[in-house]
């Protein structure tokens, strides 16, 4: 058993390995026919920019993507310089220049890697997903009886912030920083997805593809790894299956299906403000020039926002959505697992959270109410505020910074849910509600709680869990998720994730049960 | 301004101070030459067991103590001097008091077998052993196989402990079966095979004769009393029992027997010196207590009785029903009232076991009347407050039967075993009782009756 578990991490690692080299090979050539469709598809008038990219790029052989990357949005810069100067406003580019040397490159793959990506595929993906199993599946029997595992975490590298852990946040923030800005440098990750992506929406695999495809795989692979850790755990399972369902059928499979109709690709459980551009422009236009199901999608959207989330979590707590439905919190309870423990537990950095997830709520916010006003009135700003600006801003430090590099980059050193837990706009909405007016809570066992810390160190929301259950009070949060692994790991039976009368939700006693009646009667009713 | 002094960090004397602090402005200082802050000390095992850190064992930031202005003192007492009312120190420091508690918890029984001093053989209560465990047993190519000496709480967690690095681990119980002492035979049992699969080589009926030395005076193995067989092994754990930490009084003028002699007021026979926790021992048991209770929540309520009393409302120390939990490797424990090892005169009980699964309840109750007693449920959780109303309001057998589901305390989606275990009883007892739904209104009212 040992043996199959090192050589799947062999073999992960190899995959791993094929992944990460073939971002540097590769062979690029732009035909001047590609070049025709691209200038003509993206509207591009300026010539100086068509004679720089006629002269360097076309007909050309390249190697790798960072010469011909580097050719290209250096012409483009360059071009937008010259009009500038020259004040020819309407030749300006406007479109990122890694953005436009992504389409290029895309158009100009050719060579091996275009020629098999059936066999590249193989190696990459293929031999990740195959090495990772055989590295998850032998724990059915390494692990021994069904019952808490956690044993080692505080001794592994790869678990207690040490160099392993250190190497995997490189990588991951490297990933991010690649897919969001520098997206023609991964080009070559798309040519292996192209097959999938064309039997789905008919069309090649942008990276947000690859992104899509790739998060699916992590979820499903690390799924098995949850599923024999908390195999004694039916609420863990169920869970678990909920999570992937909901990334796999609506966050992917739907949205893909429905762009290979023509229609916009939409995530129907992505609700606003974590989907924070559905009160675009380009969205709105998109949506209502879509026929009836622009038009259902638009009503679905607030009302998904505005009566369909607030009246689950006043039945289910915001559990129904952050640890049952949402991508972000699907990929933090599969991936993510592992690192649950690091969350910051201080009152310092529950101070934080507070100050930091309701700011993005109220920036979310502001942006929008910006956005609709200028969408409706058709002017560009509001009070001094640019619409383009503060959507600009908006997604770079949020949607890409905040959710992506820091939120999950971060995963190994500071926890799973970081951005859940200080950045995530929906939570902080769904908190509020959560907190003030909801049947849920977590139940504490009367005064059975050994102050042990298994609860709080394991929350990955960082509340100290143990604060409340050995005081015998209930824990209501507006940060708890729900995940349940609070009261998995209680080695004496402690907490209990409940639906419930909102009366007597909050508890708060003086003396502890167990002491007799008399004086619990006496003190408690004393204050 | 009343000095309160309280010697000793644990559970007790935290409580004790939190308790002061809430209801007074007296100064307080707690002592203890364990470790600078309080840590929960059920939670050492997992430190060793890589589940968590020492920092996370904490149950209290750091900075919490000076905000509540409870000072730390970091020392070991050597005398009390309750004439002049000071403290000295083995560092040669002293520090007077107004009010002393002691609180200063156990330390694991020795029965003078020869080598119980050697380097290697340790207990496991305090964070000094948990480094001790550490430095002698830190992988299975140092420690090739420990043997754990008693079948008791402590005992099983050693082993727990052990396995989770690897390392082979004999298992000594003096008694028949596992706990027998206080689980009935059928838990007992439960336990034995559970221990086996979890592959600790568990010797029933066995006594340690002695430890032996090598060369340098470390454990290189120990004696069977019984067979004499020799067992090579690098680290002996004595988890016989434990009895209160109370030399240091020896020579003061307190009363002390095997614990600090206490009344129900927690007061010791000196004036405005209090005992509470592990190392306090009451006159006479308390209903069917024992005049010793080493349990964390027993502590905690004497801490929070005898802050009552030392802010001015003196009351009686008076523990409810009986209450307790334990984990035995996977298997959760958890009981409520009293369910003897073995049945007295007068009492009834109803067992039962889903089958294949480490997962089983003992309900005792009175024979005649049929009210309840007690329960120990396994691999189940119950809730504490539901048993607590039906102990108050001395509800019948039957209706504990009738009201499980309002009982159960499983996470959500969890198989449910009530309705099998309403049938068996039925079954046995000749009986027609239906299964109530579980009712938030029932639970919630309950509560309320209290």
């Amino acid at each position: 058993m040992k043996n199959i578990k090192t050589s799947g991490l062999i073999i992960f690692l190899i995959g791993l390995g094929f992944f990460t080299a073939i971002l540097f090979v590769g062979e690029f050539k732009l035909t001047q026919k590609d070049f025709d469709e691209i200038i003509k598809e993206k509207q591009i008038k300026s010539e100086w920019f068509i004679n720089g990219i006629q002269n360097k790029v076309v007909g050309k052989e390249f190697k790798g993507t960072f010469k011909i990357s580097e050719e290209i949005t250096s012409t483009l810069e360059a071009s937008n310089e010259v009009n500038r100067k020259n004040k020819v406003w309407e030749d300006i580019i406007y479109e990122k220049p890694h953005s436009l040397s992504f389409t290029i490159l895309k158009k100009s793959g050719t060579g091996f890697i275009v020629e098999n990506k059936g066999v590249l595929w193989l190696l990459t993906f293929g031999l990740g997903i195959i090495g990772a199993l055989l590295f998850i599946l032998p724990n059915v029997i390494l692990l021994g009886k069904e019952g808490i595992k956690n044993d080692g975490i505080y001794h592994k590298s790869s678990t207690n912030r040490g160099w392993i852990a250190w190497l995997v946040l490189v990588y991951l923030v490297t990933f991010y920083l690649l897919l969001y800005f520098y997206p023609d440098y991964v080009v070559n990750w798309t040519f292996l997805l192209d097959p999938i992506s064309k039997s789905l929406n008919g069309g090649v695999a942008s990276q947000w593809f690859v992104y899509g495809f790739l998060y699916c795989t992590l979820m499903v692979v690390m799924a098995a790894r949850m599923y024999i850790k908390y195999r004694h755990d039916v609420y863990q399972v169920v869970r678990t299956t909920s999570v992937l369902f909901f990334q796999i059928v609506f966050a992917f499979l739907i949205p893909e299906i429905m762009i290979s109709l023509n229609k916009p690709g939409y995530d129907f459980k992505n609700a606003f403000p974590l989907d924070y551009d559905f009160f675009f422009e380009w969205n709105l236009n998109s949506l209502t020039q879509s026929g009836n199901i622009g038009l259902f999608i638009l009503i679905w959207g607030i009302v998904l926002t505005l009566v369909i989330v607030p009246v689950m979590v006043y039945f289910f707590g915001k559990r129904w959505y952050c640890s049952w439905v949402c991508g972000c919190g699907g990929l933090a309870e599969t991936l993510g697992d592992p690192y649950r423990q690091h969350s910051d537990k201080s009152l310092n950095a529950w101070k934080l959270e507070r100050w930091l997830v309701h700011s993005v709520l109220v920036f979310s916010l502001v942006m929008t109410v910006v956005t609709l006003y200028c969408y409706f009135s058709g002017a560009q700003s509001l009070i001094g505020i640019k619409t383009q600006w503060i959507k600009d801003t908006y997604s770079f430090l949020i949607g890409a910074w905040f959710a992506g590099v820091i939120g999950t980059g971060f995963y190994p050193i500071f926890g799973n849910r970081v951005w859940c837990r200080f950045g995530c706009p929906l939570a902080a909405y769904l908190g509020l509600v959560q907190r003030f007016k909801s049947r849920f809570r977590i139940t504490t066992n009367g005064a059975q709680c050994i102050s042990c810390g298994n609860c709080s160190t394991y929350c990955e929301m960082g509340i100290d869990v143990r604060a409340y259950a050995q005081k015998g009070e209930n824990i209501i949060r507006s940060s708890c998720v729900g995940c349940g692994v609070c009261a998995a790991v209680c080695p004496r039976g402690v907490l209990k994730l409940e639906n419930g009368p909102e009366d007597g939700r909050i508890n708060s006693k003086d003396i502890l049960l167990g002491n007799d009646v008399d004086l619990m009667e006496l003190v408690n009713n004393n204050k | 301004m009343d000095h309160i002094v309280i010697i000793g960090n644990g559970i007790s004397g935290v409580t004790a101070a939190r308790h002061i602090r809430k209801n007074s402005d007296k100064k307080i200082t707690i002592v203890s030459g364990e470790t600078k802050f309080f840590f929960s000390r059920t939670a050492l095992m997992y430190i060793y067991m890589g589940h968590m850190k020492f920092k996370h064992t904490k149950p209290y930031e750091d900075w919490f103590w000076k905000k509540n202005n409870i000072e730390l003192v970091k020392g070991f007492v050597n005398t009390v001097n309750t004439d002049e009312k000071i403290l000295d120190f083995t560092n040669g420091t002293s520090l007077t008091y107004d009010k002393l508690i002691i609180a200063t918890g156990s330390k694991p029984n020795k029965f003078g077998w020869k080598g119980q001093d050697l380097d290697g053989v340790m207990g496991m209560y305090s964070k000094q052993d948990l480094d001790k465990l550490e430095k002698y047993a830190p992988n299975k190519e140092v420690c090739k196989r420990a043997v754990i000496v008693g079948g008791g709480l402590i005992g099983i967690e050693m082993a727990e402990m052990l396995k989770s690095r690897n390392i082979p681990v004999t298992f000594l119980v003096r008694e028949a079966s596992f706990w027998i002492g206080v689980l009935p035979i059928q838990e007992s049992e439960m336990i034995n095979n559970h221990i086996k699969e979890h592959h600790i080589d568990l010797r029933l009926n066995t006594n340690l004769r002695e430890i032996k030395a090598d060369k340098n005076g470390r454990v290189k193995s120990i004696i069977i009393d019984e067979t004499g067989e020799e067992i090579f092994c690098n680290v002996v754990g004595l988890a016989a029992g434990v009895s209160p930490n109370i030399d240091f009084l020896k020579n003061s003028k307190i009363e002390v027997d095997k614990g600090v002699k206490v009344n129900r007021f927690l007061e010791t026979s000196v004036k405005n010196v209090y005992s509470i926790g592990d190392c306090a021992e009451q006159n006479e048991g308390i209903d069917e207590r024992p005049p010793i209770e080493a349990v964390w929540y027993t502590g905690r309520m004497m801490g929070e009785t005898v802050a009552q009393t030392i802010c001015g409302n003196r009351i009686e120390y008076k523990p409810g029903f009986w209450f307790n939990s334990a984990k035995f490797l996977d298997i959760e424990y958890q009981t409520y009232g009293w369910v003897w090892a073995k049945p007295k005169e007068n009492e009834a009980r109803f067992f039962w076991k889903a089958k294949n699964k480490d997962i089983c309840i003992h309900i005792n109750y009175n024979k005649e009347t049929h009210q309840f007693i007690g329960i120990n449920n396994f691999g189940i959780r119950m809730r504490h407050e539901f048993f607590d109303a039906i102990m108050t309001n001395k509800n019948s057998v039957e209706h504990v039967i009738e009201h499980l589901a309002d009982a159960n305390f499983d996470p959500e989606l969890y198989k449910k075993y009530e309705t099998e275990i309403v049938a068996k009883f039925n079954q046995e007892n000749k009986t027609n009782i239906t299964l109530k739904k579980k009712s938030w209104k029932r639970i919630f009212s309950k509560k309320a009756t209290l």
